[in-house]
């Protein structure tokens, strides 16, 4: 530490015990999705009510177009003081400097390596923290209880194995006589969770990796990945259990009663409990080989590039009060996102919850992948599905194709 | 000095004090940026740096990118397509609509609609009708006639063309009111001398209506081509993610420069782009009113 940051470390710990004398106010951006906003809503609510001299101005926007908002808000000094953004936009965001780190006097790191899951690690540069997330979301299966009981199927014993995942998806799926599908047993779209399920759960189960340790090597160009690519695209290339883009959305067809299985992260049950007439379950992802894996990804909360004085003051006290434990459970009820604590998120009554479980169980080990530009790193698992599906590529090609655009990608990403 | 200007001189002066205010408004919003376009054509800004000279980098880059030519070809298969099958259709439907006489503003005014329809709106609702059975409107009606599903949007062949269709279908609208106009415009005389002289209807349409029809075929051609050149709202809201998909079948130019600029935040690699756009848009323009305007 250098000597001009310990003295900006201690007036600024000085600062933040004494009262700012002028009200202040800081800017809070997020996107829209209404759990998150309500959340944010209240916990704004709470906190000035607990620093009557600090207000919140709380600032939304289309997913489509939020990333591009930030960045260009922020470079050119503008937006937020306090911003919520994806983990694996980090990279990005990092290179160009658009975010301060936390002071550790306020956000001790090694205080959050021990209180935080271990996956929120990745927002640790050398050192240092650049941003904490609320909650975390790992992903778990949903499943149409009475859409089981019609394929003959114990809807209180969900698929435990890729085995038993793969009958049950062939049993509940439903054709007409020309052999249109008019009932899927799993969902496959290019709107949903489906390449997570295969980086990080599927090719672990098959003993691959995904990437190299430091990110930087594609390792999925294996008979392993092969052997994981199989089991998603087998469902609509060779089980007749799917299509792959059935009904557009995953989320759309379960909604209807037209899918029996869909794998998607915690953020869904809020949209799940509200389907009407659906009898549902949730349970943890199949495993296979023994081996159970899990993805896992959160947006943080940083502090941006330009903030300062006294409303940087102001900002690290909102950051600090929306990830207390409180917050943390507050999100839970309200958005359905699993806090990112241990201890907020593990307790028995937490674990026992026949919705919430599944998914905190599988925060278990784990993974998180760290993305160089995700936009484009999904286009080339889109890409992988379209040549397998449409462009008569067999899975080995059309893997090798995608492992080399990607590696090409974080090459480029590394280079510059 | 004001009062000792002769009149034409006041006039003048005048004249340009009204036009300063058009020509202000296109030097800063409309010559500036294409001159700054260029020179950023020329650097490797993004978002998250600041810009450095690099020369023809991006340009080299381009030229070497399948993707950048893949869309090059879609851009022109568009415009190839959705040109003739527009015009063809509008003009029929001017052609007949101009000679009834019950209820004419009705219809007109229903194919003028579409025109006037959110883009957006329009886009989504397509999107469902070329879903496969049991949500999709085309494909349950072919299984209902037992004809075999077609796949449209998931094609790599079909994609394009259903993209399409919309925005030829929302364009109509407005192509048949111009035709309309034009139609009205040719004078009655032409015709009754032609009845007279015992000429028939197709000869009619050969010799006295389409080239009395030019202008208004130019004016058409020349603005459609242009839409069908930049299409990008139906790409972007029937496509997955608005990428242009399946395998970049239906991503025209104006989509990859969105997605060079504002996905992955390459404003030097979009405006080198932009500026092959610009100059292709320029050289058809300038080749359509040539031909058009000869005798």
């Amino acid at each position: 530490m250098t000597l001009r940051t310990m003295i900006a470390s201690a007036a600024l710990g000085a600062a933040l015990l004494s009262t700012p004398a002028v009200a202040v106010e800081i800017e809070y951006w997020q996107y829209y999705f209404e759990g998150r906003v309500t959340a944010i809503d209240q916990l704004i609510e709470q906190f000035e009510a607990e620093n009557p001299d600090i207000t919140v101005k709380h600032t939304h926007f289309p997913y489509a177009q939020y990333r591009t908002k930030v960045a260009a808000a922020v470079m050119a000094g503008e937006g937020p003081d306090v911003v919520q953004l994806y983990y694996g936009w980090l990279p990005d965001f990092m290179k160009a400097g658009l975010l301060q780190p936390l002071p550790a006097e306020v956000f001790d790191p090694a205080t959050i390596d021990a209180e935080y899951f271990p996956i929120v690690g990745r927002m640790k540069i050398d050192g240092q923290y650049y941003g904490l997330p609320t909650a975390v979301r790992s992903l778990a299966m949903f499943y149409n209880k009475d859409l089981f009981k019609k394929a003959g199927l114990d809807p209180e014993s969900p698929p435990a194995t890729y085995a038993e995942l793969v009958e049950a998806a062939k049993a509940i799926a439903e054709h007409d006589s020309a052999g249109n599908l008019l009932v899927a047993g799993i969902t496959a779209t290019p709107v949903a969770q489906d390449a997570h399920w295969w980086r990080e759960v599927l090719i672990r189960q098959h003993g691959g990796t995904p990437y190299s340790d430091d990110g930087r090597t594609v390792t999925y160009n294996t008979p392993e990945g092969a052997a994981a690519l199989h089991d998603y695209t087998d469902m609509f290339m060779v089980h007749d259990a799917t299509e792959y883009g059935f009904m557009n959305e995953s989320q759309a067809s379960f909604a209807a009663q037209r899918a029996g299985i869909l794998i998607d992260g915690s953020f869904r049950i809020g949209a799940v409990q509200q389907m009407e007439g659906l009898d549902w379950g949730v349970a943890p992802l199949p495993t296979q080989n023994g081996v159970a894996s899990n993805y896992a990804s959160y947006w943080v909360n940083g502090i941006t590039r330009g903030t300062e004085g006294e409303e940087l003051e102001a900002s690290l006290k909102f950051l600090e009060f929306i990830t207390r434990p409180e917050a943390m459970q507050l999100w839970l009820d309200v958005v359905g996102e699993l806090p990112a604590r241990p201890e907020v998120a593990l307790t028995e009554g937490n674990l026992a919850n026949p919705v919430y479980g599944p998914f905190l169980a599988g925060l278990d080990g784990a993974q998180t992948t760290e993305f160089v530009n995700e936009s484009a790193q999904r286009q080339i698992w889109l890409d992988m599905i379209d040549r397998i599906n449409i462009g008569g590529v067999s899975v080995e090609d059309s893997l090798a194709e995608a492992a080399a655009a990607e590696q090409k990608l974080i090459d480029e990403f590394h280079a510059e | 000095m004001y009062d000792r200007l002769t009149i034409h001189q006041k006039q003048a002066f005048w004249a340009w004090v009204f036009l300063a205010v058009p020509v202000v408004f296109f030097i800063v919003v409309r010559f500036y940026p294409t001159f700054d376009a260029a020179w950023i054509s020329l650097t490797n800004w993004s978002l998250f740096r600041e810009p450095k000279f690099i020369g023809l980098a991006n340009y080299k880059e381009m030229f070497q990118d399948p993707v950048f030519w893949k869309v090059f070809a879609n851009t022109f298969k568009y415009l190839a397509l959705g040109l003739p099958v527009s015009l063809l259709i509008s003009f029929t439907v001017a052609y007949y609509l101009d000679r009834v006489r019950f209820m004419h503003g009705l219809i007109r005014g229903l194919y003028f609609v579409p025109y006037l329809t959110t883009a957006v709106a329009m886009a989504w609702v397509w999107r469902w009708f070329y879903q496969p059975v049991p949500i999709g409107l085309f494909n349950d009606a072919l299984s209902a006639v037992g004809l075999p599903q077609q796949p449209f949007l998931r094609s790599v062949d079909q994609a394009l063309p259903s993209v399409l269709a919309p925005a030829i279908w929302a364009g109509l609208g407005f192509q048949v009111i111009i035709f309309l106009a034009g139609l009205r415009a040719i004078p009655e005389t032409y015709y009754e001398a032609a009845r007279i002289d015992g000429v028939g209807a197709w000869t009619i349409l050969w010799e006295i209506t389409l080239p009395l029809l030019k202008p208004t075929l130019l004016f058409l051609i020349v603005i459609s081509s242009i839409g069908f050149l930049r299409i990008f709202d139906q790409v972007y809201n029937m496509t997955v993610d608005g990428q242009g998909g399946p395998l970049n079948a239906t991503r025209p130019l104006v989509l990859n420069i969105y997605n060079s600029a504002f996905v992955d935040y390459d404003m030097g690699y979009a405006t080198a782009q932009t500026m092959v756009l610009f100059l292709v848009l320029l050289v058809i323009t300038i080749v359509q009113l040539r031909l058009l305007r000869s005798k």
